[in-house]
């Protein structure tokens, strides 16, 4: 039987880590990668829940922009008050599982759980999130550099997520989101694509779409962003382009194959970016 | 670690691991067995209770994170001595609760929703229930439950009007207050538990080395050498299937060492510590690798690795083909489909003096305790099936799973035993649907009237034998659809293969067969330039023809009638589809474009040309307790409430006096299995003739005339005859018991495949509407509207819940499933339709009446499914023009398609 730890302060969480263990802590909290990763057996590692520190849950606006704390749920973003910036993050939150994943599921354990197809991931790319890790040292990370492969993460032994960082954007911005499946609630994505968009004076100033479930790890665009800037908000669709797609390696899955996630992908991010249009 | 919580308005001290899933320790410690397990894993919603008001799967829940939190269960609803909550009551009214395993989670989660929405949407119904699974409904009854809260119960019929009526459910109450046992609820506490090794490879010879230091640490470890005879199939001539495997393993999944023991401690011992070495062989996948001509046997004395092959003959196919004005081909392929029943395999045994009694979920009390007597080599007698609740089933607890290898444990231990499947494990071991090639050439005349048709249709029937040869001698006789053709050819046959036993799935083949005949009647249709539902029309089977076997139909044949009935919706769809796909194009070519399809199908009620009687029996004790002892399990599908009714009605009492024992093989008769669509038909017939036994005791002892009117007061029973009134005073007069026995009449089928193989045919045709994102190759089903001929409709609610249960399956097979060993072993790769897949749908029951059924009934269990995923499948060509040859139509498959077919944008 191994260690259950529920400390209520950060720092009893982070000294737990920091001892020097044979076996790491498998860190919990919402639930829901942890316990269907052990269907069927005992569960004997070491466990650091960290649900019940307050400091790593709820959001909070600043001068620079929004703290995400790591154990926010997914309903809690839902029903956060957020600008037009989080919509798309948003509706990502809503097609996570079902509703009691939603419930318990949270932010910090879908970057982590780094999944290539993370229903959060692209949405986050696209809001250029940071996240925030203490530690021995703490330290910040683009999301982009956090992920480092299916499954794999930037942190190292003694590391926890704290908080996801999403930085005020300098102009008006919105933002979007579309999950393909193969049923209705309850479906791992084929493919998925989220964007957020600056505008001025109609036009696109600043421009960042990601895809996921196409590559290892969910993967920005960045020719695509380029074509888009200076874009008035109803012309965006044009300008997507399937050469646009080079950072995407998909794969043949059950879900699908390789080819069609790549024409998926150019129809997902031709109907996404025209939902500017309004 | 002590957990202090608050459990239905309650303080409850807990103590364990706090690691413990909450699901876990609301089942196993606390008593709470309302809440089910599913999955383990979130993906099935079972388990949903509530956490401080949010809806939460308790499998995902640790009990360190529970302290001090308030934790609501299906328990806390109504007031828990039985008297429903407003919810659950209005589920009872809808007829939301079929097997009633999923019931627990969706009314946790409506009770979320409700408590903010009184009076939701059906949008907020589907994204509120999103997260829970049902296999038994097809939803839409249970979204009416939640959007219409506050319905109450029909009032009780009188006596004699209880065929007909809209009775809830009378094992309804169980179901919805969490009270129902299935087979992991009743557990004794003192039970040993068994973990079962599998096979990871498809085909493998292994060696087992020493296991004296797990039997020290274990209670036993079971191989092959402890099953008394290791073998079993549900032909008394066919054991071929290992309770162990011995040496050498034929599928993924397979049974290979049985851990008993405690249950943390078998469950903390993993594969890896299992001294098992393998010596993995290339496996024979699909059927093509099954029949190449070196291809190696699965079974080493199956030639050919061929299971069996049949056919059926009639007329001269070859010139009737010659003089066709129009003739259509094709080739279909289907996959391996899962039943998922959201109830995991689950069950305990425990041995009783020279006896053992078995607890489990099943289809088929009196086969598994004959299968099981095989096993243990005991006499059949000295076998007890006590039939728990099932939580679904759909044809794959029609094999056995659990019950041999905790029959042997707890035999030889002297001590309950136990035995509950993870998903996984269920997916992986359990019989599936045969993948089918069905190859059809059908032809017709200028006027369209069918002239001749030629099918085979090849299964991949697995590694073991289970119900293949069911399927290939079913499917011939219904490849040629429910048409009149005069010249025929078809044949079955089913190879043996290194993949999961494929089974009895609802429709032994037939709803595969559907497919490839429906695509030719739309094919012949089209090429005549007739309408296809007319099409049909003109060449469906009627009273008074004659099929391909040579039976003539003499009653009950109401496709026409069904056709008929579907005719305006048919026009109406075609109209709205049209005005759509123009106002679609006109805007700027959207990608968007509707459909609608029609599919028609036919379905022997019960064994194919065999035997398959049931006896049922109605009691009167000397107190006046009236006792319908019923052999037939009720899978969900309601036979318990069907078979009352129809008692009820034989004998003249009302519905709401009879208690039931059901599926006990120690107090009741065989009533046979609940599978083929056959206890309404064979099972309400001997319930009809039972109570109607009854009821000729009761007036000969009052001495009364048929018209006699009876009522029962406590041990009073009061007979009214015209103006006489007579008491019987049953302390008095002792036990009555009416008895009642059925087998519909067949004739075994001959060479050719002539002869009579059922008594009787169930007839239906759906309509599906469509949308197909052409960019995308997403099918979303809007609409579909199905006629039913059920003979008579002995419950409309339940009837209805049986089509909408089986369209959502067709909908599942046409679009969304394919298990793939090894790779969609969860419910998160095999994909289900969840509650925002499915379509409102319109049942439109025809009832022309059988004369050997009940009150003129027929089966309805398999038949909702047949014609669903072809009229999908030619709502998708309506749309698109693009022809499914493989199933599931997968969004790639079906983007692909389109593009190759110059069709997309």
């Amino acid at each position: 039987m191994g260690v259950y730890l529920r400390p209520r302060r950060l720092e009893e969480a982070l000294s737990a880590l920091a001892r020097p263990s044979a076996r790491p802590h498998a860190v919990l909290a919402g639930g829901t990668d942890f316990y269907p990763a052990r269907v069927g057996r005992a569960i004997d590692e070491d466990v650091l829940d960290i649900g019940g520190i307050d400091v790593l849950r709820g959001i909070a606006a600043g001068p620079a922009g929004w703290r995400l704390g790591a154990t926010t749920t997914w309903s809690e973003l839902v029903e956060a008050d957020l600008p037009p910036l989080f919509d798309g993050l948003k509706q990502a939150a809503r097609e996570v599982g079902g509703r009691q994943i939603q419930n318990a599921g949270t932010l910090a354990g879908n970057i982590c759980n780094a999944s290539p197809a993370a229903d959060g991931v692209p949405g986050l790319l696209a809001l250029d999130a940071e996240v925030e890790i203490a530690g021995p040292a703490s330290r910040r990370l683009p999301l982009r550099q956090f992920i480092t492969g299916v499954r794999r993460t930037a942190l190292a032994p003694g590391e926890l997520v704290v908080a996801i960082h999403v930085p005020l954007p300098r102009h008006d911005a919105e933002s979007a989101f579309l999950k393909l499946g193969a049923r209705r609630y309850l479906v791992i994505s084929i493919a998925m694509a989220a964007a957020t968009l600056e505008f001025a004076d109609g036009r696109v100033v600043a421009a960042r779409v990601a895809v996921g479930a196409c590559s290892p790890v969910a993967e920005r665009l960045p020719v695509l962003e380029a074509v888009l800037i200076g874009a008035p908000r109803d012309r965006l669709s044009d300008r997507v382009d399937a050469a646009q797609l080079a950072p995407l390696t998909p794969i043949d899955d059950v879900r699908g194959s390789a080819s069609y996630r790549r024409d998926a992908v150019v129809t997902l991010l031709r109907r996404l970016l025209a939902d500017f249009a309004r | 670690m002590k957990v202090d919580f608050t459990l239905n308005g309650r303080s409850v001290a807990w103590d364990g691991p706090p690691i413990t899933r909450l699901a876990a320790a609301l089942r196993l410690d606390l008593g709470h067995t309302g809440t089910k397990v599913g999955c383990d894993a979130g993906d099935c919603g079972a388990c949903t209770v509530l956490l401080d008001h949010r809806q939460v799967c308790a499998c995902l829940v640790a009990m360190g994170q529970v302290a001090g939190r308030t934790v609501e269960t299906v328990e806390g609803l109504g007031d828990g001595n039985g008297t429903l909550a407003a919810l659950q009551t209005s589920f009872l009214a809808h007829g939301a609760a079929q097997c009633g395993i999923c019931t627990p989670g969706m009314l946790m989660a409506a009770q979320e929703l409700l408590r903010k929405t009184e009076r939701p949407t059906r949008g907020e119904v589907e994204d509120a229930l999103g997260g829970v699974l049902c296999r038994c409904t097809g939803y839409g009854k249970i979204v009416d439950a939640v959007m219409d809260a506050t319905a109450s119960l029909p009032a009780a019929p009188p006596a004699g009007g209880a065929v007909g009526a809209r009775l809830a459910r009378v094992d309804g109450v169980a179901k919805l207050s969490g009270r129902e046992r299935f087979g992991a609820d009743g557990v004794p506490a003192d039970a040993l538990w068994i973990r079962v090794v599998r096979s990871p490879h498809a085909r493998a010879r292994f060696t087992v080395g020493d296991l004296g230091p797990l039997r020290r640490r274990l209670a036993a470890v079971l191989t092959a050498a402890d099953v008394p005879s290791n073998g079993f199939g549900i032909y008394p001539d066919i054991k071929d299937q290992p309770v162990l495997a011995d040496g050498h393993v034929r599928y993924r999944g397979e049974a290979v060492v049985a851990l008993v023991g405690e249950r943390d401690v078998v469950l903390a011992i993993c594969d890896e510590e299992v001294p098992i070495t393998w010596m993995p062989e290339p496996p024979v996948i699909g059927i093509d690798a099954a029949m190449a001509v070196d291809a190696p046997l699965v079974q080493a004395d199956k030639p050919r690795n061929l299971l069996l092959e049949g056919g059926v003959r009639r007329g001269k196919v070859g010139e009737a083909f010659a003089t066709c004005a129009a003739v259509a081909e094709g080739v279909f392929e289907t996959a391996f489909v899962e039943h998922a029943y959201i109830e995991l395999e689950a069950g305990w045994a425990e041995r009783v003096g020279d006896r053992v009694e078995i607890h489990v979920s099943t289809q088929t009390p009196y086969m598994d305790r004959d299968e099981v007597a095989v096993v243990m080599r005991l006499r059949p007698e000295a076998v007890r099936i006590v039939p728990t609740a099932c939580g679904g089933a759909f044809g794959g607890k029609l094999d056995l799973s659990v019950q041999p290898l905790v029959a042997v444990a707890a035999w030889k231990l002297q001590r309950p035993v136990a035995l509950v499947y993870t998903r996984p494990e269920s997916m992986a071991a359990s019989t599936k649907r045969h993948p089918a090639r069905i190859a059809a050439r059908f032809g017709c005349d200028a006027e369209g009237g069918l002239l001749a048709c030629e099918v085979t249709a090849s299964f991949d029937t697995g590694a073991y034998a289970s119900w293949g040869p069911t399927v290939a001698n079913r499917v011939p006789v219904h490849a040629m659809g429910p048409y009149r053709v005069p010249n025929v050819r078809t044949r079955g046959d089913a190879y043996f293969t290194n993949a999961p036993p494929s089974g009895a799935f609802r429709g032994f083949g037939v709803p595969q067969a559907a497919i490839a005949h429906e695509a030719m009647m739309d094919e012949l249709a089209d090429k005549l330039g007739i309408d296809r539902l007319e099409f049909r029309l003109r060449n469906a089977l009627r009273v008074g023809d004659t099929t391909a076997t040579g039976q003539m139909l003499a009653h009950s044949a109401g496709l026409a009638q069904c056709l008929e009935a579907l005719r305006p919706h048919w026009r109406e769809a075609h109209d709205e589809v049209a005005a759509f796909n123009a106002q679609n194009n006109e805007k700027g070519r959207g990608p968007k474009r509707r459909g609608v399809g029609v599919g028609c199908m036919w379905y022997g009620i019960g064994n194919t040309s065999m035997s398959n009687p049931s006896r049922m029996r109605v009691g009167l004790s000397p107190a006046g307790t009236l006792t319908l002892y019923s052999g037939a399990v009720d899978i969900g599908q309601g036979s318990n409430t069907i078979l009352t009714q129809i008692a009820a009605d034989a004998l003249g009492l009302e519905a709401a006096q009879f208690a039931l024992v059901a599926g006990d093989t120690d107090l009741t008769a065989d009533a046979g299995k609940t599978s083929a669509s056959r206890q309404t038909f064979v099972s309400g017939q001997a319930a009809e003739r039972a109570g109607r036994d009854l009821r000729g005791q009761i007036l000969r002892l009052a001495n009364a005339g048929p018209d006699a009117a009876l009522s029962l007061e406590g041990a009073k029973l009061t007979v009214r005859d015209g103006g006489e009134v007579r008491v019987i005073d049953l302390a008095t007069t002792g036990p009555l018991m009416g008895e009642g026995t059925f087998d519909p009449p067949t004739t075994p089928l001959d060479a050719d495949g002539q002869g009579i193989p059922y008594a009787t045919y169930a007839f239906a045709a759906q309509i599906a509407v469509v949308e197909v994102d052409l960019e995308l190759g997403t099918v979303k089903v809007l609409r579909m509207v199905a006629a039913h001929d059920v003979g008579k409709a002995i419950n409309p609610t339940l009837v209805e819940g049986q089509i909408e249960g089986g369209i959502a399956q067709g909908l599942g097979l046409a679009l969304m499933e394919e298990y793939l060993p090894g790779r969609t072993e969860n419910l998160h790769d095999y994909l289900i339709p969840t509650i925002g897949d499915v379509p409102e749908i319109d049942c439109i029951l025809i009832e022309d009446r059988e004369p050997l059924g009940p009150s003129g009934a027929k089966g309805v269990g398999e038949p909702g499914l047949v014609p669903t995923a072809p009229a999908i499948l030619a709502a998708v060509h309506h749309a698109t023009g693009v022809r499914a040859r493989r199933v599931p139509l997968l969004p790639h498959r079906l983007r692909e398609a389109i593009v190759a077919a110059g069709k997309g944008t």
